[in-house]
């Protein structure tokens, strides 16, 4: 069976007076089976949200996919028009976004924000928009979902907005739901539960989704796939369970030693030295070897895509493969 | 939301009381009436018999009672110069007034908002920045100097459109209108332009920049994730919040438009309340000058209220902080 979701070689540009455009993503390939969790994770200005939105051609202008092809379900997303994109949009692959106090329209209500995205996919009356928008509010957990469908936002907490921006998602049951860093916002004990329920609702689906976020944490508990970003590139993928126990990238296991656990306590928490080099003046070759403790000069030039059977990385030196000597000598040689 | 309204409406009780102190001292300074109302000729004894007729020999603070007690009964006193009721004579100046500043600003929404939300959408198109320089232009010229040249072009040049006066009313409620009769359209027309050019300037602007405060905001971006039409987005989700700066200013500015359209009245020789208050200056005509004062005291004060009730009815937030 096709993947749900594949993308290749995606490439978005923001351009910039009298200079090359910056390259936010940069040559990005993952694909997405249905009903699968892909986790995306990366520091912020990795490229994350921006890959998140050139799948739901919403990057903001004069931003653009410059080069690469995004096919969903088979069709090449290039090739729809606007309107057509539009009817994908909402009913096919909806968006959480991170903040939930920004989300929701201040000055409308709930049950209008809720309604309209039904009937702009969908023909039906007033009285079944409410009804579905109703169950869709009680489905996450909102508590008195017939009075708070006139309710308007500044009326709910912040994670409830959140279940409401999640039930919108949910409303037309779409096969991809890309979550921005949806729980970011929100304090522990909420993220936790908003976590869990989304991960109910995504399965009973069999909802394929993207989580983006930069907590490891939540990726290992709620991703099949993971794919690490740094500086507009995807550095490392593959299953979680083969990544967060044995990273061959760097930069993947300086993020796993920068989550704070209870095996460590006491000690200082290793950090990454260095900050996340602008995506305008980016180092040459594997963007990360200025921060990288084993670097060499053999990583001013770009390392190709190795694969190691589900998973790949982009590492001339990689962490643990010493199986694969064999194949990565051939590049230190 | 009833408790916030009795509240407001004392507030506004109190600015009309203070209002009235000033206005009345403030036309007690300027001018001694009693120099223009009698004749030189007059002996000591005539003098003395009109200054007690006006009551103006009485004690300041007994003229302020007095005025207060006339203020309640709705009596301004008789104007000086027309000697009949000045409540009277401004309020048949006010159909006048009132269908120039409506007509202008019907004029400064129907040109201001789409031409303003056309700059907010497309800010970088040709037409836009046409659009924006020819609101500052809308902003920098002087009113009366527009005012001559519509005349001179319209009127004198093509001879289109007539320059002065009201053309034929219609009567309805008492009150002549202008409006509805093409005669008085064509009247209308001009000095209308003339006073809605600044506020035409002002809504496009406002708009514009509302647009471009919204358009970047999480919910819009939302919006379109949910797969909203363009036209949903920008009819409802942009414009709704849009509204909530632009009924304010507009409420506000609507004030102004009333008690400011004197320059267009003098040019265009139109009979309104603005003619009305600048010959009535000139001539000390104090019972018109107050009764004119109080009563834009009234409209400003009036105005403000309806703002904050229809800001209520579209901000939702502000209905909450009303409830607590």
């Amino acid at each position: 069976m096709a993947a749900l979701l594949e993308v290749k070689n995606l490439v978005t540009e923001f351009p910039r007076h009298g200079a090359a455009p910056v390259k936010a993503v940069n040559d990005v390939s993952f694909s997405l089976e249905k009903g699968r969790v892909l986790g995306l994770v990366g520091e912020s200005g990795s490229g994350k949200s921006v890959t998140g939105f050139s799948i739901m051609g919403l990057v903001d202008a004069p931003g653009r996919v410059a080069a690469g092809d995004i096919f969903f379900n088979g069709e090449n997303l290039a090739d729809l028009n606007a309107e057509e994109m539009r009817r994908l949009r909402g009913r096919h692959i909806a968006m959480v976004f991170q903040d939930p106090m920004m989300t929701l329209n201040p000055v409308l209500r709930i049950e209008t924000q809720m309604t309209e995205t039904l009937l702009a996919h969908e023909k039906m009356d007033r009285a079944e928009a409410r009804a579905r928008a109703r169950d869709a509010l009680g489905m996450v957990g909102i508590p008195s979902p017939e009075e708070r469908l006139s309710a308007y936002p500044h009326e709910f907490s912040g994670g409830m907005r959140q279940r409401v921006a999640i039930a919108i998602a949910l409303l037309h049951s779409p096969e991809l739901i890309i979550a921005d860093e949806p729980t970011t916002a929100l304090d522990v004990t909420i993220q936790a539960q908003i976590i869990s329920e989304f991960q109910r609702l995504a399965e009973e689906r069999d909802t394929a989704v993207i989580w983006i976020t930069h907590d490891l944490a939540i990726v290992s508990r709620l991703a099949d796939d993971i794919a690490v970003m740094y500086a507009g590139r995807l550095v490392e993928t593959g299953p979680v369970a083969q990544v967060l126990t044995d990273p061959r990238h760097h930069y993947t296991r300086g993020l796993m030693d920068s989550v704070p656990s209870q095996n460590t306590r006491g000690a200082l928490l290793k950090q990454i030295p260095g900050m996340t080099p602008s995506p305008a003046n980016l180092p040459s070759g594997c963007s990360f070897h200025t921060r990288c403790g084993g670097a060499d000069g053999l990583c001013t030039k770009l390392p190709p895509e190795i694969w190691e059977g589900e998973r790949s990385y982009r590492c001339v030196h990689p962490l643990g493969a010493r199986a694969l000597d064999a194949i990565t000598g051939e590049a230190v040689s | 939301m009833v408790t916030s309204i009795i509240r407001r409406f004392i507030q506004a009780l109190f600015v009309i009381v203070a209002m009235t102190v000033i206005v009345f001292l403030a036309v007690n300074v300027i001018g001694n009436p009693v120099d223009i109302l009698i004749n030189p000729d007059a002996n000591q004894a005539e003098r003395a018999r009109v200054i007690a007729e006006y009551g103006l020999d009485q004690p300041l603070w007994r003229q302020y009672i007095d005025f207060l007690a006339g203020l309640l009964r709705g009596d301004f006193g008789n104007s000086f110069v027309y000697g009949r009721s000045a409540l009277q004579v401004i309020l048949e100046r006010f159909p006048a007034t009132l269908e120039l500043a409506l007509s202008a600003l019907v004029i400064a929404l129907v040109v201001g908002l789409p031409l303003g939300l056309y700059a907010g959408l497309r800010p970088r198109s040709v037409a836009s920045r046409i659009i924006m320089s020819g609101s500052i232009l809308g902003f920098s010229l002087p009113t009366f100097w527009v005012g001559l040249m519509f005349i001179l072009l319209f009127s004198v040049q093509l001879g289109w459109l007539p320059s002065n006066g009201r053309g034929e009313t219609v009567e309805i409620l008492g009150m002549r209108w202008s409006f509805l009769t093409e005669d008085g359209l064509r009247h209308l027309f001009l000095p209308a332009l003339n006073l809605a050019l600044f506020k035409t300037s002002l809504v496009l602007r406002l708009t514009r920049a509302g647009v471009q405060e919204v358009l970047p905001q999480d919910y819009i971006k939302f919006a379109r994730a949910k797969g909203l039409s363009e036209r949903r987005i920008i009819s409802v989700h942009v414009l709704k919040n849009l509204m909530i700066p632009v009924v304010t200013i507009v409420g506000l500015e609507f004030g102004s438009l009333i008690a400011f359209s004197v320059v267009t009245e003098s040019i265009f020789a139109w009979p309104g309340m603005g003619k009305l208050i600048i010959d009535s200056i000139n001539l000390l005509d104090r019972p018109v000058i107050v009764a004119y004062l109080m009563m834009m005291v009234l409209i400003f004060v009036g105005l403000n209220f309806i703002v904050d009730l229809c800001y209520t009815l579209l901000d939702p937030r502000v209905r909450l902080d009303a409830k607590r």
